[in-house]
């Protein structure tokens, strides 16, 4: 490859996948977030959705995957963002509002509106699925 | 970034300015960050007369935040945008909180705290790992309130220096578990790696020394990268990788549990089989009996039957001799002993089937048992609540699925659960009459008193057939009506899930889940009373039926034709089921499409084919071979029916749950009835007296005790072992002595459970009340600052208004 670093644009990586947050991964592990990725970033990206990542460094991707503003905190709009995303916009607003209304219920230990790295971890810690879910295979 | 002041820490009583609310000031300690501007503002408060004032709609008393839905409105201003003054909004910017994703410093002095508790304590963390989260708790980040507040630089030398403090195992845990990217972490490594070396070096400069601790350092990572590369070729070696790679990527996790549960059975098959081909079947191939008077020819028929030709062979268990293999004797000169010869190394057949057959199914015990509870342990955790919502929306994405077509049913699949659970909900939000509660539980009872019946019809049936084979004997030209029995029972296994299914769509559950779970009890439930009904016809029956014969070889024979016909009819409905389900969807109802792949009902298939291998192995070693070739060839059939024929199942699958289950199932009934089974036929039948390595003894256990007194005469060298064998294999008392052990360890894990339910539920309420405390601090300090805005405010415009207006500006403040 020589000196001058490949980088992928998020276009390349779109025919890889059809997954709802692939801009969302190609920006959390690009080096200036703006979802170009150099093979060192891709390597990181590999590294953590791969089977041998310990779940802490799996939950830490996956909150500022779904932490669409980037304000370290997980807010009621982010989670709007997410469901909408996973069902392909097909619940109505409703629906949405009311989902991410039980998911704050459920999730946010200290009522503050929104959730920090702590609670998503918590709510983690009770999914064992989320290790097999959140893992490619190569 | 602002640098928090440095304060001088002093506890104080200030005057209670709110009036309603329980204030922190009556508490003996006042957080010090904070302390000193409140002191200020009361100052100034004393001074002008002004009053604290909280904007009415941020009060945050504990009642309202305690209120669920409500809190998350504490913080947000009219426009849903919290709105505080910048002095505010600087220090809530350098909060840890806030900087774990923006600051590699951060991270490296989280890090660096973590390695530093973990080298002091030496020990595992305690319950809770409190000082593992990143919370705004500033009492834990000392680094970060540190007036000369370090560099990066100079916090990466800090860690790295820790790092070196810990053993190889640790660091590398700690590496791994970094959110940093991999340069970074493979440079930290590299540093803690040369840094050690070099400081197990010694202080003078000697020439070979410094050698030395090279070479150490050399070979360690010569080790380590021999270690890397063969795990990665271990990982390349592993069966049918990208086969499961497609099948996950197609059909998503669920699907890929069942082909990931046959490659589980596939291993535990393998690890029967070993000693059995080592230790009975190799050795009596290698020295074959006498043979028999007439030796039928082969035909086609054996394959099917087991008989014929297959019954004088290593298959079963007839063929195998009841004397001491390999003993050359010399002429025997009083025709009771036999002196071995050199070169010779004697074997004592019943001895080592007996042995063998008993240590295989200890081993599977011992695997079986361990997988349950690893599987247990990672699937089931203590006080975990149902946040079902959470974890649909964050866990259920599933990143293996790569196709445009199934990633689109996924999404399809969760809209439909959110849709479902918000339904669920909503229901249960209605009031529920007594006479709907009474009317259901009235449907659940009559379904289940209907499948009960069906089952005990099922079982009737299967009895009464047997009954009538033993009845009517069969010659031995018409062999192929031997297959009569298992075509009826696979019959049964096929028609009455059917049925079952008929009969749910009756009932109404409240959960999906449920559903599964009750199908695969009722389906699990007929085929272990038609296998225990089939059971009782061997051992209690056969035996007497067949008097004169061998009755073993009979059984051996008809676990092999109830497999065999197992194994055909899973064929048979796999291309008939699934392929013309198929072409019938495909041309009559467009809109279904493909049939589902069922889960539960493969599952249950391949668990009852388990449990056949296991109850067979006694009466037929080879049998775990035939499993083996039956599961290889079965994994293709289903991989590509999967791929031509089916889509993933419409309802959700929790993977992990559904693999623990799945081995639980495994165990329990399965492996449970063979272990049973095995144990009767060993200490309480009587073997045939023409046949196999028992044929003179009274049960087959006596093989051992004949053993145990034969090394009595021996001598007393060996006489430890005829002493273990009668006070602890053959007294009573050493069972009651582990039984009670064994209660006594499950009362103290379940106390154990009990307490860290306990502590979970403390822990939760700490977090809700610090929570609050932040919520209050947050807007305290906002309107100390508005507060000091305001006056600062007020105080200019006094200057330049003329100072003859004084009361007009306070009133219209």
């Amino acid at each position: 490859m020589g000196n001058k670093p490949a980088v992928f644009t998020h276009e390349q990586l779109e025919a890889y996948q059809d997954n709802p947050f692939r801009q969302r991964i190609a920006q959390v592990f690009s080096e200036d977030g703006d979802g170009h990725m150099t093979l060192n970033n891709f390597l990181d990206m590999f590294s953590v959705m791969s089977e041998m990542a310990p779940r802490d460094l799996k939950a830490y991707y996956a909150f500022k995957i779904y932490d669409f503003n980037d304000d370290d905190y997980i807010c009621a709009w982010d989670l709007e963002q997410t469901v909408t995303k996973l069902t392909r916009g097909e619940l109505s607003a409703e629906e949405v509002s009311l989902v991410c209304e039980k998911v704050l219920d459920e999730a946010d230990a200290d009522h503050d509106g929104r959730l920090s790295l702590d609670d998503f971890q918590h709510v983690i810690l009770r999914a064992p699925d989320f290790l097999s879910t959140f893992h490619i295979r190569i | 970034m602002a640098q928090p002041p440095a304060f001088v820490f002093n506890i104080l009583e200030t005057p209670e300015d709110q009036g309603q609310d329980p204030s922190p000031y009556d508490e003996s300690e006042v957080h010090d960050s904070f302390h000193q501007l409140i002191q200020e503002q009361s100052q100034r408060a004393a001074e002008e007369g002004l009053e604290l004032r909280v904007l009415p709609q941020r009060e945050p008393g504990p009642e309202t935040l305690g209120a669920s839905g409500s809190g998350h409105q504490a913080l947000l201003g009219p426009e849903g945008v919290p709105d505080y003054s910048t002095a505010t909004l600087r220090i809530l910017a350098s909060m840890p909180s806030r900087t774990i994703g923006r600051s590699r410093g951060a991270i490296l002095s989280q890090y660096y705290n973590r390695t530093v508790r973990l080298r002091r304590r030496g020990s595992r963390p305690p319950l809770g790992g409190v000082g593992r989260s990143a919370r705004p708790s500033l009492r834990l980040y000392d680094l970060e309130l540190d007036p000369t507040a370090f560099q990066e630089e100079e916090k990466r030398t800090l860690l790295v220096k820790e790092l070196q403090g810990l053993t190889v195992a640790q660091r590398d845990h700690m590496l791994r578990g970094m959110p940093l990217s991999l340069a970074e972490k493979r440079s930290l490594r590299e540093e803690s790696w040369t840094q050690s070396g070099k400081q197990r070096g010694p202080q003078g400069r000697r020439g070979l020394l410094p050698c030395c601790s090279r070479l150490r350092y050399a070979c360690g990572l010569a080790l380590h990268s021999l270690g890397l590369a063969l795990l990665s070729a271990l990982q390349a070696l592993t069966p049918w990788r990208y086969a499961l790679k497609q099948i996950g990527g197609q059909f998503g996790s669920s699907v890929l549990s069942y082909f990931l549960f046959l490659k589980t059975l596939l291993a535990f098959n393998a690890l029967l089989l070993l000693p059995l081909l080592a230790f009975i079947v190799g050795v009596q191939a290698a020295f074959p009996p006498a043979p028999a008077d007439s030796v039928p020819t082969f035909t086609g028929l054996e394959l099917l039957t087991g008989g014929g030709r297959f019954s004088h062979s290593v298959m079963y268990y007839g063929y195998y001799s009841n004397t001491t293999l390999n003993q050359l004797c010399g002429p025997p000169l009083d025709g009771s002993q036999c002196t071995p010869e050199a070169g010779g190394l004697p074997y004592n057949m019943p001895l080592a089937y007996l042995f063998t057959m008993g240590m295989s199914f200890f081993i599977t015990c011992i695997t079986l048992v361990y997988s349950m509870s690893r599987s247990f342990g990672e699937s089931y955790r203590v006080g975990s609540t149902s946040g079902v919502h959470a974890i649909t929306v964050f866990c259920s994405w599933d990143y293996k699925v790569t196709q445009k077509w199934p990633s689109r049913l996924q999404q399809d699949n969760i809209r439909t659960q959110l849709k479902e659970l918000l339904a669920e909900w909503q229901l249960q939000q209605g009031p529920r009459s007594v006479w709907g509660r009474l009317r259901q539980v009235a449907i659940l009872g009559f379904v289940w008193l209907l499948c009960l019946g069906t089952t005990l019809g099922c079982t009737l049936a299967v009895y009464a057939f047997s009954e009538l084979m033993i009845k009517n004997p069969v010659s031995a030209e018409r062999e192929w009506e031997l297959l009569a029995l298992p075509l009826v029972v696979c019959l049964l296994n096929l028609g009455a899930p059917y049925l079952y299914r008929g009969l749910a769509a009756l009932e109404r559950h409240d959960s999906p889940i449920l559903e599964v779970y009750v199908a695969i009890c009722r389906n699990l439930i007929l085929k272990m009373v038609i296998l225990g009904i089939l059971c009782y016809h061997w051992l209690g029956r056969r035996v007497g039926a067949l008097k004169g014969q061998c009755w073993e070889n009979f059984v051996g024979q008809e676990l092999y034709r109830l497999m065999v016909m197992d194994f055909v009819f899973t064929l048979l409905d796999t291309l008939f089921g699934e392929l013309v389900w198929r072409f019938i969807s495909e041309k009559q109802r467009k809109k279904r499409g493909k049939p589902e792949f069922d889960i539960a009902r493969n599952v249950l298939e391949l668990i009852y084919g388990q449990t056949l291998t296991w109850l067979g192995v006694l009466f037929s070693p080879l049998l775990p071979a035939m499993q083996i070739v039956k599961l290889l060839v079965l994994f293709y059939v289903k991989k590509m029916s999967l791929m031509a024929n089916c889509r993933a199942p419409r309802r959700p699958w929790l993977a992990s749950h559904m693999s623990t289950v799945f081995v639980s199932l495994l165990c329990f009934p399965s492996f449970l009835g063979a272990a049973i089974f095995l144990c009767y036929a060993i200490w309480q039948v009587r073997p045939s007296s023409i046949c196999g390595p028992f044929r003179t003894l009274d049960t087959m256990y006596e093989a051992g005790k004949v053993w145990v007194r034969h090394l009595e005469k021996a001598g007393p060298r060996v006489s430890w072992l005829p002493w273990i064998h009668r006070y602890l294999v053959e007294n009573t008392f050493p069972i009651y002595l582990v039984s009670a052990l064994l209660l006594a360890v499950i009362y103290l894990n379940i106390q154990v459970v009990k307490g860290q339910r306990k502590v979970i539920c403390l822990l939760k309420e700490q977090i809700s009340n610090e929570g609050e405390d932040k919520i209050f601090l947050i807007n305290k300090l906002h309107s100390v600052y508005e507060g000091k805005e305001r006056s600062r405010v007020g105080r200019a415009q006094e200057a330049e208004m003329p100072p003859t207006l004084p009361a007009d500006e306070r009133d219209a403040r």
